[in-house]
This record gives C-alpha cells, sequence and structure tokens, in this order.
C-alpha cells in the first residue's frame, strides 16, 4: 500500500504549490484560481482520510459556493484597472521570516508533545454518513440549529450591506 | 476498511502535522505581505482550511467523529464570514473605490 503514501506526497505538493502561487500572482482572478487547485487537493485529503463526508462537504461549500462568491467579487471589482502596489522590501522579508519562524514554532510544539495514535480496527468508519450524521443530530444538536441562524443572520447582513443607499 | 488501517499505518501523524503548518505558515505570509484586501480573504481562507485538514486527521487517527463535526462547523462559520466580509468589501469599494488595505487606514490613529 505505497500508493497512498505517494497520493499524500503528491496532493501536498499540489495543495502548497498552489498555495504558493495565490501569494505570488499578480492577478486576484488567477489566485483565485490557484486557491481553488488547493482546496480540490485538501478534498483529495479528506478522501485520503476516509472522511467521505467532509470531501463531499469541502468541494460544496469551498469550491461550489465561496470560490464563486470570490469570483464575482473580483469581477464587481474590476481590479485590472487598479493595478497592486508591492510593500516595501523590509515588510516582505519581516513578514516571510515571521510566517517561518511561526511554522518551526508549530512544528515544534506539535512534536514536543508525544501522541499515541490509537485506531481501533473494528471501527473506522467515522467519516461516513452515517456515523457522523448520529453524533451530529443527537450530540451537537443545538449548535446545528444555531448554525442555521447564524446563516439567516448571515444573509440578512450580507443583503443589507449589499444596498446601495445605507450610507 | 482494512485498506484505510494500512493506509494509517503507512502515512504517520507527523507528516499531516508538517504539512498543516506549512499550508498554516502560508496563509500568515500571505495576510502579512498582500495588500490586496481579497487576497488577504483568501490568504484566511487557507488558514482555515489548514486547521480543518488537521482537526479531520487527528479525529480520524483517534477513532473520534466529533472532531469531523467540528470541522463541518467551522466550514459553516467560514461560509457566513465570507459572504459578510465580500458584502463589505464591494461596499468599501463603492465608497472609496480601492481595496488597499494601505489606504483604508482611517482606524489606524
Amino acid at each position: 500500500m505505497m500508493f497512498s503514501k505517494y497520493l499524500f506526497f503528491i496532493l501536498s505538493f499540489i495543495a502548497i504549490y498552489a498555495a504558493l502561487k495565490v501569494l505570488i500572482s499578480k492577478s486576484p482572478m488567477h489566485s483565485v484560481l490557484y486557491l481553488t487547485l488547493a482546496f480540490f487537493a485538501i478534498a483529495g485529503h479528506y478522501i485520503l482520510l476516509n472522511a467521505q463526508f467532509l470531501a463531499v462537504v469541502h468541494i460544496i461549500v469551498y469550491a461550489g459556493a465561496i470560490m464563486v462568491l470570490f469570483i464575482y467579487t473580483v469581477m464587481l471589482l474590476n481590479l485590472n484597472i487598479q493595478g497592486e502596489f508591492p510593500k516595501t522590501k523590509l515588510v516582505n522579508i519581516a513578514s516571510i521570516i515571521a510566517g517561518g519562524l511561526l511554522m518551526l514554532t508549530l512544528i515544534a510544539v506539535f512534536k514536543s508533545y508525544d501522541m499515541e495514535v490509537l485506531t481501533n480496527p473494528n471501527y473506522n468508519q467515522i467519516g461516513l454518513v452515517k456515523t457522523l450524521g448520529k453524533v451530529l443530530f443527537k450530540d451537537y444538536f443545538l449548535p446545528f440549529e444555531l448554525s442555521s441562524v447564524l446563516f439567516l443572520a448571515a444573509m440578512v447582513g450580507a443583503v443589507m450591506l449589499g444596498k446601495k443607499d445605507i450610507y | 476498511m482494512s485498506d484505510t488501517i494500512q493506509n494509517m499505518q503507512i502515512i504517520p501523524l507527523e507528516y499531516y502535522i508538517f504539512f498543516c503548518s506549512a499550508l498554516f505558515a502560508i496563509g500568515v505570509v500571505g495576510v502579512l505581505v498582500k495588500r490586496n484586501a481579497l487576497v488577504i480573504f483568501m490568504s484566511i481562507e487557507l488558514m482555515l482550511n489548514s486547521a480543518n485538514l488537521l482537526l479531520a486527521a487527528f479525529s480520524a487517527y483517534r477513532n473520534d467523529p466529533a472532531g469531523q463535526i467540528f470541522v463541518f462547523f467551522i466550514m459553516v462559520v467560514a461560509a457566513a464570514e465570507v459572504a459578510i466580509g465580500l458584502a463589505l468589501l464591494v461596499m468599501i469599494y463603492r465608497s472609496t473605490h480601492t481595496i488597499d488595505i494601505n489606504v483604508l487606514n482611517k482606524l489606524k490613529w
């Protein structure tokens, strides 16, 4: 089963390459498309973890809904005329060093904690809809209902902000 | 199902930690480096996704479905956040005709 290991490395490479291209690309449209590629690679990671429900929800929510929102916003803002001014070199270098240090710190923190991996061979179907649905509607029913209220509030807020004559 | 168990023994949990840390750091660098507010939003999405993936990995390796439910809720909150954030961005663009964050510094001092 070395195949899944290669798959992990390929998907990781695609995701990190796409994430870097999001930052490097000059045009926001290219950034959005590379971000979509990164999201698909992450959905592949979910499938590799046997979390099919999360993979499908990830594709529907991120590649289907959020990316369309981003693309519409790029279209509405007409950013190509604007032209992006780069920050000073010092700020760029400082932020890249800060990000690298953050990554080192995160890895060191996770490594210092000795994790024992518990995989029960009899019960490893936790990513399937059946299991997750039972947990969601038994233990996390109130947050689930509250999230619908959150969505309603977000929808009303977005419509309010989108109106022309509120300022 | 036995395939998945073998997968988990082949791919150590540390690999997921390295990958998600790298993705999170890329997101942080994006927030710090870019001046376009839209790209900053995309970097925030990248950070949310790396946290989600690590949560799902821990959930799968420790056999706890609650982690994947949390990922689901994080996705819900991220969708609401993007809808509001992009509406705000369009409104700011309408009133100031720019989304360069170095211009939008009226609240800085």
